[in-house]
This record gives structure tokens, C-alpha cells and sequence, in this order.
């Protein structure tokens, strides 16, 4: 029998209900919004000062016309900088994690710590970089900002060189070990080879999260008004020059800053969504 | 195929066989060594930071951690001020980042028609992929002038006269300041918590979910009473990694924090927070002591976030080492 509390109660629970679900749609359309708002915004501001002078061009004086060619060049050469010097010992250690230490204490520490490091604040190391390098060179250099990149993208390839190379079956390291092959000819040739697009999308997206990368650069590459191409000498790239000339109170220069910022969003967007839809999907990092 | 079996046998011979140990020793050192160069990278940010600080917190002593003053020219320094402002701005937007991401994980996970789970997925995920310039850009030349125009004036007259928490919201209407910084701390880390919590939530084992709703459960008192307790650490662990993150935010934060090195009690008015002082300071720093001052402050901010992600990550790696989890 149903008695009018039993309805009452029947009632409650179903409005609480709705009202949850309710409110968690409205949570994610609150996170959706800031999304589009952010995209917006960058695309309004920044397409019209999008033309070929911004790739042509250097940074200008102030109330001068001019583009960012220097500070692209020097972000992509930043880039491959860290890349270079953070994405083999990254390969490597993760190599380790996953077909030496599998089980280990030192493993265990290693992995801990590498996500420690990839989650901790990145103006530290870019402190790090200046105490280090920049201090004992003397000046800000290209250097000194790669080996900063370099330091954010260790984590994030070990991480995913880990997890790509988990996927690979044993079975297939079994057979290649039947057939004599021997541990290092295993890993690279079998377990490198599966894995090899896992691999390349942990880089990509390492190079995804490097490229927006403004604090570790700001003691270490500093900036740079001109074309340079010296690697011992400060490097402009579009973070800090986004991050100057946003500050200043030039127009010229606020508006080559959002082209800029325009620029820098949607190449790492790209990047990400080329990473998820094409490459395998890595554990994502945290 | 089969000729290259048998060319291939004779490599096997004694000889080569040392030469093959030799570079399989070789190759599993040097994965060892990349490995151990984590453990060497952070060892060695510790005892940079710890060296650098020391001249200042041999100056200052404790008190560092607790005098307000920061003047360059008198050359006293204290960290009160950006410490303040780190954890005030942090916690406020764990305020609002944990509701918020706790609905959105719960929207994908047992809401969201299954076609559209990826595409509102990947679209978070974005979220997290902005950089944090562009976040600051925004705010400062897009949320802060609609805020002080349209919001915060409302804001002030119907909560400022409130007796105890009024004062929070006090103050004229600037756009920027710590309430701003913890508004956009709080959108750059919903992706993080949200992603970590739909993935605890996924984890869930089915059984469970479908015994609670074969005995009548709506979905939320699933959702509370059965999928929340399973994963709570899992869901903690999240909300720890939300916290470390907007610890060190920097970027975004220099640009609408308003940069003040001072105390005050309204959430309206600028501030500081331990990674902007770095970001506009550090180049700009000339003497010993006040380089020496900044890098004290970035060895607070590590100890904090290390300390904060460490006990995230272990809280997670329990989940995972308890319940099966594979991440």
C-alpha cells in the first residue's frame, strides 16, 4: 500500500534527482562557456592584425608597424631545443620504467617523482635554469630557455613512453627473445616499432604544452627586438613577447600581441586535437 | 623468410654473443641513468633553491615567513603578503573549481549520450591546453572591465554591508584582485580535477552501479551513495592535483592579481601571490639580498606544491594499488 509519506518521500527523491543532474548539466555548460567565451575572444581581437607582415616582419618599436617573425623563429627554436635535450632522456627513462625497473622500488620513485615534477610550478624552474645556467653564462640565452622547455618536456614523454610501451603485448617480446634476439635489439626494433605512434604523440603533445610555456622563459631566453639565430644569446619567442607587449601601454603593440596570442591558441589546439583523433589515445598526464 | 632465420643464426656465436651482452648492459645503463636523471633533476632544484635562499633566511630568520614588509630600498623582505595571497587565491578557487568539476564528471560519466561524451571530453581537455598567458590576456583586457562595470558594483552594495564577510567584498571596483585570480585559477584547473574524477568515477564497477539501481536508486543517490564512497580517495587525490596546479599558476595570475604588496581583507583588492611576485620581480632584482629574498619565496612555493602533489599522488596510487584502477 502507498501511503501519502511514501509519494512525499517517492517526490523528494525524484525532484532531488532532478535537480542534481540539473545543475551538473549547468556545471558542464559553465565550463564549456569559458571555452568558447576564451576563443572568442582571441579570434575578434586577434584575426584582423592576422596578415602576412606578421610573418615577415620583426617586433617593432613602439607606434612602428612590424609582425613576430623573430619571436615564431625563436619559439620554434625553443622548441626544438627542449625537445632535443628532454625527449630522449624522457624516451629513455620511460624505456627503463617499462622494460627494466617493471616492479621496482627505484621505478616506483622515479615515476612518482617524474609526475611530481610535471605537475610543480614552472617558474621554478625556470629559477632553476637562471641559478644554474643563465647565472654562471652571464647573460640569457637560448640555451638556458631550451634547457627550461627541456625540464617540462622530460616528464610528460617519460610518462607517455611508459604507458605506450606497457601496451605492447610481452608475447611479442617473448618471440623476438625466442628467436635470439637480445634485450636491446628487442626494445628497439619490437617494442620501439609498436609503440612508435604512442611515442610521437607523448612528443607532440610535450610540444603542445612547451610552446604556451611563458614563466620558465622569462629568466632564461628572456626577449630579443631582433632576428636571432645565436643559441648563447637571449632569443625573443612569442610567449614573452605576448606577455611584454600585452603589458604595454602601446596599441601597436596590444594588438600584435593578441594576433600573437591567436596564433599560439590555435596551433596548440590543433596540435592537441590532431594528437586525440589521429594518434592512439596515451594515459592522459596529470 | 626463412634464409633469414638461418643467416641470422651464425650472429649467435660466442663472440658476438660477449659483444651483445656488452651493448645490452650499455643500453639498460643508459635507460638507468635517464631514469635517475628525474631523481638528479629534482635534487638538484632543492639544492638550488635551498642555496640561493639562504643569505635571506639567514638575514631574516623565521620571521621571514611571517613580516608583511617587502621594500626593495630598505632592502626587508618578508613573505606574509605573497603567501597570503598564493593560498587565499588557491583555496578560493578550489571553491569553486570542486563543485563545478565534480558536476562535469558527473554529467560524462553517467549523463552525456555516449556520442558525445568524446567530443565534450576533448573539449575540457582543450580547456586545460590554453596556455595560462592567454587565460591572464583575457582577464585583464576582457573579464576584468565587464566585471568592474557590471558585476562587482552589485556585488559590493548587496554583500558588502553584510556583517562579517561584507568586508570580502568591499572596495572599489578595480576588475582585478585576488577574487579575479582565483575566478580564472579556478577555470584553468576544472579540466585537471574533472578529467582525474570522471576517470575514478569510470572505475566504478558495474556491478555495483546496477545492483544500487536494480533495488529503485534515482541516479544522483547512485551517484552518492555508491559511485562518491568508492572513489572518494581517487576524487580527493583529483581535487590535490587541482590544488598544486593553481599553487604555481603564475602567468595568468601576474596578469590580474594587480600586483600589491599588501594585506587586505577584501577579496576586491590586489594583491600578490608568491609566483607573480617572481614573474615581475626577479629579472628586476639587483642586490643579493632581494634576489636572494625571491628565491626563498620559490623554495616556499616548491616545498608547498611538492608537498601537496606528493600526498595527490599517493592518495591516487592507492586508489589504483586498492581498487584496480589502471592508471
Amino acid at each position: 500500500m502507498i501511503t501519502a509519506t511514501d509519494l512525499y518521500l517517492y517526490r523528494k527523491r525524484r525532484l532531488v534527482n532532478m535537480a542534481s543532474l540539473t545543475l551538473s548539466m549547468l556545471a558542464t555548460l559553465f565550463g564549456l562557456l569559458w571555452l568558447a567565451w576564451l576563443l572568442w575572444t582571441l579570434v575578434t581581437q586577434g584575426i584582423q592584425y592576422v596578415n602576412w607582415d606578421l610573418f615577415t616582419q620583426t617586433t617593432p618599436p613602439p607606434g612602428e608597424s612590424g609582425g613576430l617573425s623573430n619571436a615564431i623563429a625563436g619559439s620554434l627554436i625553443l622548441i626544438v631545443l627542449g625537445v632535443i635535450i628532454g625527449a630522449p632522456i624522457g624516451i629513455f627513462a620511460g624505456t627503463y620504467l617499462s622494460e627494466f625497473g617493471r616492479g621496482t622500488r627505484f621505478a616506483a620513485i622515479v615515476r612518482f617523482v617524474s609526475d611530481v615534477l610535471l605537475s610543480s610550478p614552472s617558474i621554478i624552474l625556470g629559477v632553476f635554469v637562471y641559478q644554474v645556467v643563465v647565472i654562471h653564462m652571464g647573460h640569457f640565452s637560448a640555451y638556458a630557455g631550451g634547457l627550461a622547455l627541456a625540464l617540462i618536456v622530460l616528464p610528460i614523454v617519460l610518462r607517455t613512453t611508459e604507458d605506450m610501451l606497457r601496451l605492447v603485448p610481452d608475447r611479442m617480446r617473448e618471440a623476438a627473445a625466442a628467436l635470439g634476439a637480445p634485450r636491446w635489439k628487442v626494445i628497439v626494433s619490437i617494442v620501439y616499432r609498436a609503440a612508435r605512434s604512442g611515442i610521437l604523440t607523448g612528443i607532440l603533445l610535450a610540444v603542445a604544452r612547451v610552446s604556451g610555456e611563458t614563466a620558465p622563459l622569462l629568466f632564461t631566453a628572456l626577449n630579443n627586438q631582433f632576428s636571432s639565430t645565436n643559441l648563447s644569446q637571449p632569443i625573443a619567442n612569442l610567449p614573452v613577447v605576448i606577455f611584454q607587449f600585452a603589458m604595454s601601454p602601446y596599441d601597436d603593440w596590444q594588438h600584435l600581441a593578441w594576433a600573437g596570442a591567436l596564433l599560439i591558441t590555435f596551433g596548440i589546439l590543433l596540435l592537441n586535437i590532431i594528437v586525440r583523433v589521429f594518434l592512439p589515445e596515451p594515459e592522459r598526464q596529470r | 623468410m626463412s634464409e633469414q632465420f638461418i643467416t641470422s643464426i651464425p650472429s649467435v656465436s660466442p663472440r658476438n654473443h660477449n659483444h651483445v651482452t656488452w651493448f645490452d648492459s650499455l643500453f639498460a645503463g643508459a635507460a638507468w641513468f635517464a631514469a635517475a636523471t628525474v631523481l638528479i633533476v629534482i635534487g638538484a632544484i632543492l639544492f638550488v633553491l635551498i642555496q640561493g635562499a639562504l643569505p635571506a633566511l639567514y638575514k631574516f630568520g623565521p620571521g621571514f615567513i611571517s613580516s608583511a614588509h617587502w621594500n626593495p630600498v630598505t632592502e626587508n623582505f618578508g613573505a606574509r603578503v605573497p603567501i597570503y595571497g598564493t593560498l587565499i587565491t588557491s583555496m578560493l578557487a578550489m571553491l569553486i573549481a570542486m563543485p563545478v568539476s565534480f558536476g562535469i564528471a558527473l554529467f560524462i560519466t553517467e549523463l552525456c549520450p555516449r556520442w558525445l561524451k568524446r567530443p565534450i571530453g576533448i573539449a575540457v581537455e582543450l580547456l586545460a591546453a590554453i596556455p595560462s598567458i592567454i587565460y591572464g590576456m583575457w582577464g585583464l583586457f576582457v573579464f576584468a572591465p565587464l566585471f568592474a562595470d557590471h558585476a562587482q558594483p552589485w556585488i559590493t552594495e548587496h554583500f558588502g554591508t553584510l556583517p562579517i564577510v561584507g568586508v570580502l567584498f568591499t572596495g572599489p571596483p578595480l576588475g582585478i584582485g585576488l577574487f579575479t585570480a582565483s575566478l580564472i585559477l579556478a577555470i584553468m584547473v576544472i579540466p585537471f580535477i574533472s578529467a582525474i574524477m570522471r576517470d575514478v568515477f569510470e572505475a566504478t564497477p558495474r556491478v555495483l552501479k546496477e545492483s544500487a539501481y536494480g533495488l529503485g536508486s534515482t541516479t544522483w543517490e547512485v551517484v552518492r551513495h555508491v559511485v562518491l564512497p568508492y572513489t572518494k580517495i581517487g576524487v580527493i587525490g583529483g581535487v590535490m592535483v587541482g590544488l598544486g596546479r593553481a599553487l604555481g599558476e603564475t602567468m595568468a595570475v601576474t596578469f590580474v592579481i594587480g600586483n600589491a604588496h599588501k594585506l587586505s581583507n577584501s577579496l576586491f583588492m590586489p594583491g600578490n601571490t608568491i609566483s607573480s611576485t617572481l614573474a615581475n620581480e626577479f629579472t628586476e632584482a639587483v642586490n643579493p639580498i632581494y634576489t636572494s629574498s625571491l628565491i626563498s619565496l620559490g623554495l616556499i612555493l616548491f616545498l608547498i606544491s611538492f608537498i601537496v602533489l606528493a600526498v595527490a599522488r599517493a592518495l591516487l596510487l592507492r586508489l589504483q594499488a586498492n581498487e584496480g584502477l589502471s592508471t
